[in-house]
């Protein structure tokens, strides 16, 4: 694991699975958007507005999905000082938190027509809320340090502090009465949705990790380059 | 025990004396509790099924108020490094600091809270339970918010940051304790579970608040 602690060896690494990753990712968003507008049946009871499914669900699954990452990261860094670990988790907050918000606005929209209302109060939409604001609060703690390592280490503690709220957001739909709906997928017994639309869910789950995939080793490269700088200015004032 | 004692006799000392927060928040919780029948009208039977969550909002601003002051003060003037080289571990330090701010700032607030029932026309069945609320949820405030200023004790703006990371901690609290208050208002029986929560989310924090302000504060003191 340490091998890819020299940014060198990770960028062969990166730059070779980057092209079969955004490769991917266009494919899946291309086979799972012809699927979930074409290629899948209407709900009996909502009609076309089910569709919505396709683009929240992933979006929420890679909301807590990027948060658990972003989790497991820290505690990497943490335990065993890896150093991309805690850029990995940095790199990994921005696009958790567009995921959140995409999650959070899909759901309104679609609450609307489905649930008469753009917002309730319940403990599922209250505790994504939360989620929300602790990408923000994590994001902000980066900016705020100055010492970049000071900045990794106090940026894994939060982030380990708030990964007790993604098992809230679980199990909030059976811990409390919500107006969302309880788990269709990941529940003792098997989804309870049927086949023809948990393909071009799955394909768009897909699609959605793959993207999340690329866009992290952008933004990793990204970061290494601004590490790489800062130290060529380091070098040039002295 | 006994640099426990020293340690909890030294906070409370510059929490009471001239630029100390004491005083400040309890005034400043005084003071927004009182802007909200400015806000949203006199209605006697309005504001007593928003008093409860008013009150309790307030706490927490007031809470979160006063945190920058419990470990920034001492890493700017040097007696942290001293602090930390006591043979006290980091965890009892955090915690004893904890417990000074809910003695000496969160304590005047739960006195002065019934007080402030008066003007939210809260009955005796909500009353008993605020003050049930506060007595068992206010501990999690201080020992939550001891992350929050633990992580950002080496910042020179840190005051302004440490609600953006402490406020989404405290919701589950915030929603436990006004929740108990609605539940008892409306005569239901399900308040016991609110408090139950409550008292579990205040035992968890003060447990492993210490723990993780303490890695963040040997992060800070590096």
């Amino acid at each position: 694991m340490h091998r890819f602690a020299n940014p060198a060896r990770f960028q062969t690494l990166a730059n070779a699975i980057l092209p079969w990753t955004f490769g991917l990712t266009i494919l899946g968003f291309g086979l799972g958007l012809y699927y979930a507008l074409f290629n899948s049946p209407p709900d009996y009871q909502q009609g076309e507005s089910v569709r919505i499914m396709y683009v929240h669900v992933p979006a929420a699954l890679m909301a807590e999905g990027v948060y658990v990452f972003m989790a497991v990261a820290s505690a990497i860094f943490i335990i065993w000082k890896h150093p991309l670990a805690a850029l990995a988790a940095k790199s990994a907050a921005p696009i958790g938190l567009v995921f959140t918000g995409l999650a959070l606005i899909t759901g309104s929209l679609w609450g609307k027509p489905m649930w008469g209302t753009f917002w309730v109060w319940d403990a599922r939409l209250t505790s994504v809320l939360v989620l929300l604001f602790l990408y923000l609060g994590y994001i902000a703690l980066w900016q705020a340090m100055d010492d970049a390592t000071k900045a990794a280490k106090t940026s894994s503690i939060l982030a380990l502090v708030g990964v007790v709220n993604i098992p809230i957001i679980k199990f909030s739909v059976e811990w409390w009465n919500t107006l969302h709906q309880p788990a269709s997928i990941v529940r003792l017994g098997g989804p309870t949705i049927d086949s023809s639309m948990l393909t071009p869910l799955f394909l768009m789950i897909t699609a959605y990790a793959f993207f999340f995939t690329t866009v992290l080793i952008w933004r990793l490269q990204g970061e290494l380059a601004q590490r790489k700088l800062e130290k060529i200015f380091r070098e040039q004032s002295k | 025990m006994n640099s426990f004692l020293t340690l909890l006799h030294r906070e409370t000392l510059g929490s009471w004396r001239q630029g100390g927060s004491a005083s400040m928040v309890v005034i400043f919780y005084f003071m927004t509790v009182s802007l909200f029948p400015f806000g949203v009208g006199p209605d006697s039977q309005l504001l007593a099924t928003i008093g409860g969550g008013i009150v309790w909002v307030a706490a927490l601003l007031a809470a979160i108020v006063s945190l920058d002051r419990m470990f920034a003060l001492d890493v700017e003037d040097g007696s942290m490094d001293l602090l930390v080289l006591t043979p006290m571990p980091l965890e009892l330090l955090v915690a004893t600091k904890a417990l000074a701010h809910w003695l000496n700032n969160l304590g005047p607030v739960i006195v002065i809270t019934p007080v402030l029932t008066l003007f939210f026309n809260l009955s005796g069945e909500g009353f008993t339970t605020l003050m049930l609320t506060m007595v068992l949820g206010t501990p999690a405030l201080s020992f939550i918010g001891a992350i929050g200023a633990a992580l950002t004790a080496s910042l020179k703006r840190g005051g302004v940051i440490i609600p953006l990371l402490v406020l989404p901690l405290y919701i589950p609290t915030l929603i436990f304790g006004a929740g108990a208050i609605t539940e008892a208002l409306n005569g239901s029986a399900v308040e016991t579970s609110s408090l139950l929560y409550l008292a579990a989310i205040s035992t968890f924090s003060i447990a492993l608040g210490p723990v993780a302000a303490a890695a963040a504060l040997r992060v800070t003191m590096e």
